[in-house]
């Protein structure tokens, strides 16, 4: 029974390892020399090249893609949760005015169809003369980053148990004290889960990116890979290798952080 | 008593005021703007800017490109959506099984999802290549050309997209497993239940509500779709993958036409919103969302 067990989770080991083989395809494919790569029979025969990334690193515009998308990432992970974690503390604790309506609309936000916003904020962006730069897509990825955030935190402070936040009050605590003090330290672990989702939301962004971008100032890695640079024919290991260099965020994210990003992803979707 | 409320009121202005200015600034002014632009006939590079009313959305009527982007979409949605939920639940209950590796096995499952989609584009259009691509090597070297034949273009595409899906519907579908005590199966075996019977008599009702939230975000996703396709096949080949997003991104941003491509935007809009008003009021009717 047992032996029977273990080769049933050996058997759906082996089929997710299946459904994520197109990954690991273009991990070999990023380490196989390009004289190999057309020739399907001698796919399994080469030794391993390090040639298509050093391509990528030296010779090609990911690097500073990859600076812009971290930079990116990280500032609208910041705004959203500095925005969001008040607002957040609000709808969850205060009577505010409207809040059914206004959590609805918050809810609603993030349905917004980017392509239907997209030509509002690219003429925004070009009055604030804010096209290609970091600041520009900062605020673009905002605007779903946010309602995110806030949408996933307002639950979380609910969870939390008021009755520590009464004593508090009742010492005299003022709610930026209650905020700062009392809940931000027991919100940490679903703070790290929003922040997950808006960090890889800002990551893997392409819309707004590829049409408010123009140069290298800006650039993401999701635009650099789809605009990839090939002279004659498709470099498909150097293509390989830069997919592979932007994958790096979001596999570190499944594989470290796994507990916060399924929290995240599951709070967000199985709430009331 | 009043004092207090006031400092209260004021406390919720504070905490609450910025990231309302961001979300009227970033979310609603845009969601209102794009109606007025659809309106107009916009055309920065030769300076054209004028009111048409509903011109944009009457040619569009008419418009076969259009009406072929409005098809492309729906069997897109229809297909992928249905063929994650099948396999998602699958996977769900595969996963629900599993004793040891469970991080492992939750590590392959949602890489897939978590990956850009400009990454999965360039991941499946490598597995295509004509005669190179893993997918012909393993159909024991057939030269298909995925990309380029009209006829499978379009499951070409929905491949890619339930591929980096499955796995979302998967772990809703788990995560919800997870809350059920082994109880509930344990008393329907008493009561006789095997196999099949169990799982349409038992674990699917069970599973219903977390299903319904499941296909609502999907089928969002699935109409607002864009990065895959515009990369992977670009809308080609002959209009075949062309999706009302691609459509109106060209409008937007290869020709310049900000009034038409914004009125294909509002039509993409007004599809998601009727879509979620459809969904929601199935999911008040089941007593899961108030």
């Amino acid at each position: 029974m047992t032996g029977r067990r273990r080769a049933a989770d050996l058997l759906v080991l082996l089929a997710l390892a299946l459904w994520a083989a197109p990954f690991f395809w273009q991990l070999r494919t990023s380490f196989t020399p390009d004289v190999d790569l057309l020739s399907p029979g001698r796919l399994w025969a080469t030794p391993p090249t390090l040639v298509h990334y050093r391509v990528v690193l030296e010779r090609s515009p990911l690097p500073a893609a990859l600076g812009n998308s971290l930079g990116v990432g990280a500032l609208t992970t910041l705004l959203a949760a500095a925005l969001g974690v008040p607002a957040a503390y609000a709808l969850a604790r205060f009577p505010v005015p409207g809040r059914r309506a206004l959590l609805l609309a918050i809810v609603a936000s993030t349905a917004f169809p980017q392509i239907a916003t997209v030509s509002p904020l690219y003429l925004l962006l070009r009055a604030l003369e804010l096209r290609d730069t970091w600041t520009g897509l900062v605020l673009a990825d905002t605007s779903f980053a946010l309602p995110l955030v806030v949408w996933l935190l307002a639950g979380f402070i609910r969870e939390i148990p008021v009755e520590i936040e009464e004593a508090a009050r009742l010492d005299g605590a003022g709610p930026a004290a209650l905020l700062r003090w009392i809940v931000l330290p027991l919100l940490a672990p679903g703070l790290a889960s929003a922040a997950l989702l808006a960090f890889l939301g800002a990551w893997n962004e392409f819309l707004f990116a590829s049409a408010f971008t123009a140069t290298e100032a800006s650039r993401t890695v999701p635009v650099a890979l789809a605009l990839f640079p090939g002279v004659f024919e498709v470099p498909w290991g150097d293509i390989a290798a830069a997919s592979i260099l932007a994958s790096l965020p979001p596999i570190a994210i499944v594989v470290g952080l796994q507990r916060w990003l399924v929290r995240g992803v599951t709070a967000g979707a199985l709430r009331d | 008593m009043t004092a207090r409320r006031r400092r209260g009121g004021g406390a919720v202005a504070l905490l609450l005021g910025p990231a309302l200015a961001a979300l009227a600034l970033l979310g609603a002014l845009p969601a209102l703007w794009v109606v007025w632009l659809s309106l107009q006939q916009r055309v920065p590079i030769f300076g054209i800017e004028r009111f048409v009313g509903l011109a944009h959305y009457t040619f569009l009527a008419g418009d076969a490109r259009f009406w072929n982007a409005a098809r492309v979409t729906l069997v897109f949605a229809a297909a992928s959506v249905g063929l994650a939920l099948v396999l998602g639940v699958a996977a769900a209950l595969a996963l629900h099984r599993q004793r040891v590796g469970r991080r492992l096995a939750l590590s392959l499952l949602l890489l897939a999802w978590a990956l850009p989609g400009v990454v999965t584009a360039r991941l499946f259009e490598w597995l295509y290549h004509p005669s190179a691509g893993l997918v012909n090597v393993l159909l024991a070297g057939r030269a298909l050309n995925w990309l380029g034949d009209p006829a499978l273009a379009l499951p070409a595409l929905v491949a890619a997209d339930v591929w980096r899906t499955m796995p979302f519907v998967a772990l809703l579908a788990y995560a919800r497993l997870l809350t059920i005590p082994a109880e509930v199966w344990e008393a329907a075996r008493v009561d006789g239940a095997r196999g099949l019977g169990l799982l349409t008599g038992v674990t699917l009702p069970l599973l219903r509500p977390v299903l319904l939230i499941a296909l609502l975000f999907r089928t969002l996703d699935a109409l607002r779709a864009f990065d895959l396709m515009f990369v992977l096949t670009g809308g080609g080949p002959a209009g075949t993958t062309e999706t009302l997003t691609v459509y109106a991104y060209r409008s937007l941003f290869s020709t310049l036409q900000l009034g038409f491509g914004s009125a294909i935007g509002v039509v993409v809009f007004a599809l998601v919103m009727l879509v979620a008003r459809v969904y929601l009021g199935a999911l008040r009717r089941d007593g899961i969302a108030a």
